[in-house]
């Protein structure tokens, strides 16, 4: 623990939040502690996990993603036509082509960014509104609900049954998330690749008189979010059974402040995983405790934001400032 | 002059017969600007070879050529170790042994130590596996060979500069380089330190390590290099060997002219006093400090990094609140909430970081002239008057002859020199009655400082009180009146620049 | 002419003549393909769609310039909205007399004012990044908005507020009025005040700024306090529009405005950026949408065109860039 709170203070302070949290819901709901609830809350969360270790690796290398959840939805329409094209598909084919679509996206990003030397918040902001009303266009805003079978069934990879009869199951997101949380960890921290994403987003100029190579490292950054966002989609559909054009705009937004709020830096070369779970999770608990207190829904989102707003404003939690922008190392050329 | 001299010297013939790095006829623009012309440069193995020059002589462009940071334009002739290059990558260029401390550093502050050391061992080739504990191991066992002990696992932004400074040149010796550049490698360390890293290049260089030093301290490069090649606007001046070499000499080959010293310290006690600290003092950085700035006088205050003079100045400018003691200017004593109090008082400051914190780099000239005189050029109807706006910065313009295109071209395309005579316009708009340089010649042309100063002199005879904070001892020694030596975050010693010696005052500083 | 585009350029900006130069050509084009697209009724109801994006793009422009963003102004402007139609309907709904409405507009404003200073003391006193802040801020209002409307519409105004929406003074819309007076209050702002010119400072470098005794947190606040005001008067003009509130109305809207921005030559990294040609950015994005709609094409498509057109934008600024630089070496 004297480890963790010396190398990553801010994951050591949301983890003391977060257990904090956990025992208040504990003491004030008797369902919040059960295995249940648990998976319930796992469930529900794999999504959004899946798509914030991918946005965290841009934010790492000092980029930002707008882009990845109206991707999602683009990935989600093109694989029902692949599927379809493809007879039927199964789940391998499913990862490879929502994977393969995704990363494609995000290379279109990487691409304008590196090929014109445009900020990726300009970048992302015009594919974002290009990718939606590309979508919305041709689509007409129509939902489809003729999926193949095993794209919409529901997998259970864990159950059991506690005493009083329930069931708590773990379902296939879950098992997703956990490749991809594991698979971006190994990316960011056992890789020399990860290792120089963390020094591109640090310090550009740097990296690239150290020899690395600014072209690849945009790809992967933002191909990896891409491909997060693709899988994350098809876990999307796997939980909803039915794609919907504008079912997941928004959600990026959501997405980015519980990544930020989790430790990484906009700016880049800072954030963990761990921390990006843990910011996450504190959004995803907040709401399910409130939801067994019994607090009306409508109530959900403002509590969670003023969470957020307090949680910035606590002195104890302290988030950088980003290194002040237009200045030095952030532009690109010599 | 130039044309190379010719120096039959050993080093110039371990240069032709086994050379480290001959390059020739190499050239650089950047967009129509000439950094570099048709330059040569050579060394040989073992070699500790100083490039000198002023800023913008195109010093920093041959090494990032040399590393292939930069690619140079056609016809340029690099060989490295005998080996002919055609085109230079960083991966390539270590992969031959080179190896570089960079002016800038270039490190990554969210790192760890080890990782900042190491991390050459990351880049190039496939990718692959991180093996932290190799790392650590090679980034302990190259600190050990420099005698410092640092925590491997603190992240770089924990530590002080002089110790990132050491990381730098842990990470050029972590690979086995054979030929090193350092760019102002002692800029930021102390004494003691700045010494155990020259016992390094003389260990590295007995070793047959090539060197390649670059330092605006005169002193330490005729010291430490065997020869010396001379840059001057991206031309080649000259190579000469170091034996017999002087400090003046080498200047006027950098500026092209000649320069003359001569104490000019004055006697102004019977003046008013403006500035007076009495027993001020902050927890951690500096206490019992008391001194008395009059009337038109230069004091000097010249000490090590650490030894609390920044510190200091930051608490008479308001930026931060001593703990206790006062600050009297003209008799009142200041109770300052914040640095616009200072300014309100009459205390400007010129801060020693001039790219980050003395200028808004990419700020047109004109707005940072008049940044601290908004409220005096606005009119009745809370709007900025353009005439009078006009009138100020022409005004500065003219007084301290800064020679500029355009008012409304940013400040970043001025020469070192220039921008800091723009910071000294936009304190001296405030009417200030006390100012504070804090190493106004830091990356300042040795020919544009001597400017400076004429400036500063002159602001004194104006009456103006002036701090003048300074590591560079004879920077203190010829232009103040006094020079007053911090260490430890107090006062330790007063001097009459009339009564010793410039070698008495710095065996005193850095004894 | 090329002294009057120097002229114009140092004026208002290097980006003012490119962007005419493209808004010619776009008028053009569908001059030629829609023939309705020259007509006055065209130019009338473009004239009374484009405020509303357009003050709250002035919302988003002065924090960007000040290197920051702020993601809250959709939900400050519906929650203003929402504090005028409480007070109105305090005062009996479509019976509330002027005296309400006054009343409920000052409301509103001070409602916007306050989210917006509650995100600028945040981001000045804790110096958290904008970007967090005004997420937070955004996530919370719209919870807030949700919570009190049970996600529904409040409608029901007097009939007196209709004008202020609907109708047209000398022959120009009383929205477009409101905007170009806010267009020039804006403008006059940021060249002409030491509020203005301290934005500028602190987007390019705010510790210098504050070195250089410039009051960095005072105009941190301000800004945001200002970008809220302005959300809010979006939020009453959309209020008098749709005669109608509803929480996550013009929710689309947000990245458009930043979108607005980017075209109209604002700096992403902060220090630089015009009134004038964002303006005419503004007056581009509603061209394109306007004339695709005559030509058939619904809002989603115009949405596409809009991302496309700025990836065009900064395709050309960059080819721009590299001509300019060749040029410049042809010179020596």
């Amino acid at each position: 623990m004297r480890n963790l709170l010396r190398s990553h203070p801010t994951e050591a302070r949301l983890l003391v939040v977060l257990v904090a949290l956990c025992a208040g819901l504990g003491i004030g709901s008797d369902q919040f502690l059960t295995l249940g609830n648990a998976a319930s809350l796992l469930n529900n969360s794999s999504v959004n996990l899946i798509w914030a270790v991918g946005l965290l690796v841009v934010l790492i290398a000092g980029g930002i993603d707008i882009s990845f959840a109206v991707a999602a939805s683009v990935v989600q329409y093109l694989c029902v036509y692949a599927f379809a094209g493809l007879g039927g598909g199964n789940w391998l084919i499913g990862f490879l082509v929502a994977g393969a679509l995704g990363a494609g996206l995000g290379f279109v990003n990487a691409g304008l960014i590196h090929g014109f030397r445009v900020i990726s918040i300009v970048i992302t902001i015009a594919t974002f509104n290009a990718y939606f009303g590309l979508l919305m266009f041709f689509t007409s805003g129509r939902f489809l609900y003729d999926l193949p079978g095993w794209w919409s069934r529901r997998i259970i990879i864990v159950e059991h049954q506690s005493a009083d009869g329930r069931w708590a199951e773990l379902t296939l997101p879950v098992a997703v998330m956990l490749v991809c949380v594991i698979a971006t960890w190994a990316l960011i921290n056992r890789t020399s690749t990860g290792r120089q994403l963390y020094a591109f987003g640090d310090n550009p100029e740097g990296a690239r008189r150290a020899g690395v190579k600014v072209a690849t490292m945009q790809f992967i950054a933002f191909g990896w979010c891409g491909m997060m966002a693709g899988i994350g989609g098809l876990m999307q559909v796997n939980i909803t059974r039915e794609v919907v054009p504008n079912a997941l705009i928004g959600r990026e937004l959501d997405v980015l402040a519980a990544v930020v709020l989790g430790g990484a830096r906009l700016g880049g070369g800072r954030g963990s995983v761990l921390g990006c779970v843990l910011g996450v999770m504190l959004v995803a608990i907040t709401q399910n405790g409130l939801n067994l207190l019994g607090v009306s829904p409508y109530a959900f989102k403002m509590i969670v934001g003023a969470t957020i707003l307090i949680a910035i404003s606590t002195a104890s939690l302290r988030f950088g400032r980003a290194p002040v922008r237009g200045h030095g190392t952030a532009r690109k050329g010599h | 002059m130039t044309a190379a001299e010719p120096a039959a010297d050993p080093a110039e013939r371990t240069a032709t017969e086994s050379p480290a790095l001959r390059l020739a006829h190499v050239s650089k623009l950047f967009g129509g600007v000439r950094a570099l012309d048709d330059v040569a440069f050579a060394l040989g193995r073992g070699e500790v070879h100083c490039l000198a020059g002023e800023n913008g002589c195109g010093k920093s462009t041959l090494i990032k050529i040399v590393t292939g940071v930069h690619a140079p334009e056609p016809g340029a002739e690099i060989e490295i170790f005998g080996q002919p290059v055609t085109s230079v990558t960083p991966t390539l260029a270590r992969g031959l042994g080179i190896a570089v401390i960079w002016q800038d550093l270039a490190l990554f502050p969210e790192m760890t130590v080890a990782e900042n050391i190491a991390f050459d061992t990351l880049v190039g080739g496939r990718p692959r596996g991180v093996n932290y504990r190799a790392m650590r191991g090679l980034a302990a066992g190259v600190l050990d060979r420099l005698g410092v002990g640092l925590d491997l696992d603190a992240r770089l932004n924990t530590l002080p500069i002089a110790d990132r400074q050491i990381v730098a040149i842990a990470r050029a010796l972590a690979g086995d380089a054979r030929l090193i550049f350092m760019d102002e490698p002692t800029a930021s360390l102390t004494q003691s330190e700045t010494d155990s890293l020259l016992a390094i290049v003389r260990a590295l260089s007995a070793r047959g390590v090539a060197i390649v030093f670059v330092s605006h301290r005169l002193a330490e490069v005729l010291e430490i290099a065997s020869r010396v090649t001379v840059l001057r606007d991206g031309r080649l001046v000259g190579v000469y060997p170091t034996a017999g070499m002087t400090q003046s000499r080498l200047t006027e080959l950098m500026t092209g002219r000649q320069f003359s010293h001569a104490v000019r310290a004055r006697d102004l006690a019977a003046e008013r006093a403006v500035l007076v600290l009495d027993g001020l003092a902050r927890r951690g950085e500096f206490e019992g400090i008391g001194l008395t700035i009059r009337a038109g006088e230069i004091v000097g205050l010249t000490g090590l990094i650490g030894s609390g003079r920044t510190e200091l100045a930051h608490a008479v400018f308001g930026l931060t609140r001593p703990d206790a003691g006062t600050i009297r200017l003209d008799g009142r004593a200041l109770e300052l909430r914040s640095n616009r109090d200072a300014v309100a008082a009459g205390i400007a400051y010129v801060p020693e970081d001039r790219l980050a914190l003395g200028l808004i780099q990419p700020q047109s000239i004109a707005d940072n002239i008049v940044l601290s005189v908004l409220p005096g050029i606005t009119g009745g109807a809370g709007l900025i008057s353009e005439p009078a706006r006009a009138g100020v910065v022409g005004h500065w313009l003219r007084e301290l002859a800064i020679r500029i295109g355009r008012p409304s071209d940013p400040v970043s395309t001025l020469s070192g020199g220039n921008q800091q005579r723009v910071v000294l316009a936009k304190w001296l708009a405030t009417k200030p009655r006390l100012l504070i340089l804090d190493s106004p010649t830091v990356g300042v042309d040795v020919g544009a400082r001597e400017g400076i100063f004429a400036i500063i002199r002159d602001l004194a005879a104006q009456g103006l009180a002036i701090l003048l904070i300074s590591d560079e001892v004879p920077e203190v020694y010829f232009n103040a009146d006094r020079v007053l030596h911090m260490a430890g975050g107090r006062l330790v010693g007063e001097y009459d620049p009339r009564q010793i010696t410039l070698a008495e005052l710095e065996e005193r500083i850095y004894a | 002419m090329r002294a009057m585009i120097t002229a114009i350029t140092r004026r208002f900006g290097p980006e003012v003549p490119a962007l005419v130069g493209f808004l010619a050509v776009v008028v053009a084009i569908f001059g030629l393909a829609a023939p309705r697209f020259l007509s006055l009724a065209n130019f009338d109801s473009m004239a009374f769609q484009l405020p509303e994006l357009g003050l709250l793009t002035l919302a988003m422009l002065v924090p960007i310039i000040s290197g920051g963003l702020n993601l809250a102004i959709i939900y400050t402007a519906n929650i203003a909205g929402l504090t005028l139609a409480w007070v109105l309907l305090q005062f009996g709904g479509a019976e509330a007399g002027p005296g309400a409405f006054v009343l409920g507009v000052a409301a509103a404003l001070l409602v916007g004012a306050a989210a917006g200073a509650v995100m600028g003391l945040v981001i000045a006193h804790i110096g958290a990044h904008p970007i967090l802040v005004s997420l937070a801020m955004m996530i919370f209002l719209r919870g807030l908005g949700e919570f009190l409307t049970r996600g529904g519409d409040i409608s029901g105004f007097p009939s007196y507020l209709a004008p202020i929406g609907h109708g047209s003074v000398l022959g120009l819309p009383v929205p477009m009025l409101i905007f170009l007076v806010a267009a020039l209050v804006w403008h006059v702002m940021l060249t002409r005040t030491r509020h203005g010119f301290a934005v500028y400072m602190i987007g390019s470098n705010i510790r210098a700024a504050a070195y250089s005794g410039l009051h960095t947190r005072r105009t941190l606040t301000l800004i945001y306090t200002l970008s809220g005001v302005l959300c809010a008067v979006a939020g009453i003009l959309m209020l008098t529009r749709f005669n109608s509130v509803r929480v996550g109305h013009g929710e689309a809207l947000l990245l458009i405005t930043v979108l607005a921005c980017f075209l109209g030559g604002v700096d992403p990294f902060g220090g630089f950026g015009r009134v004038l040609p964002v303006v005419l950015a503004l007056v581009i994005l509603q061209v394109l949408s306007s004339g695709l709609n005559l030509l058939g094409a619904n809002q989603h498509l115009s949405t596409a065109v809009w991302g496309l057109f700025l990836i065009g934008v900064m395709i050309l600024r960059w080819v721009a860039g590299k001509v300019g630089q060749g040029r410049k070496r042809k010179d020596l």
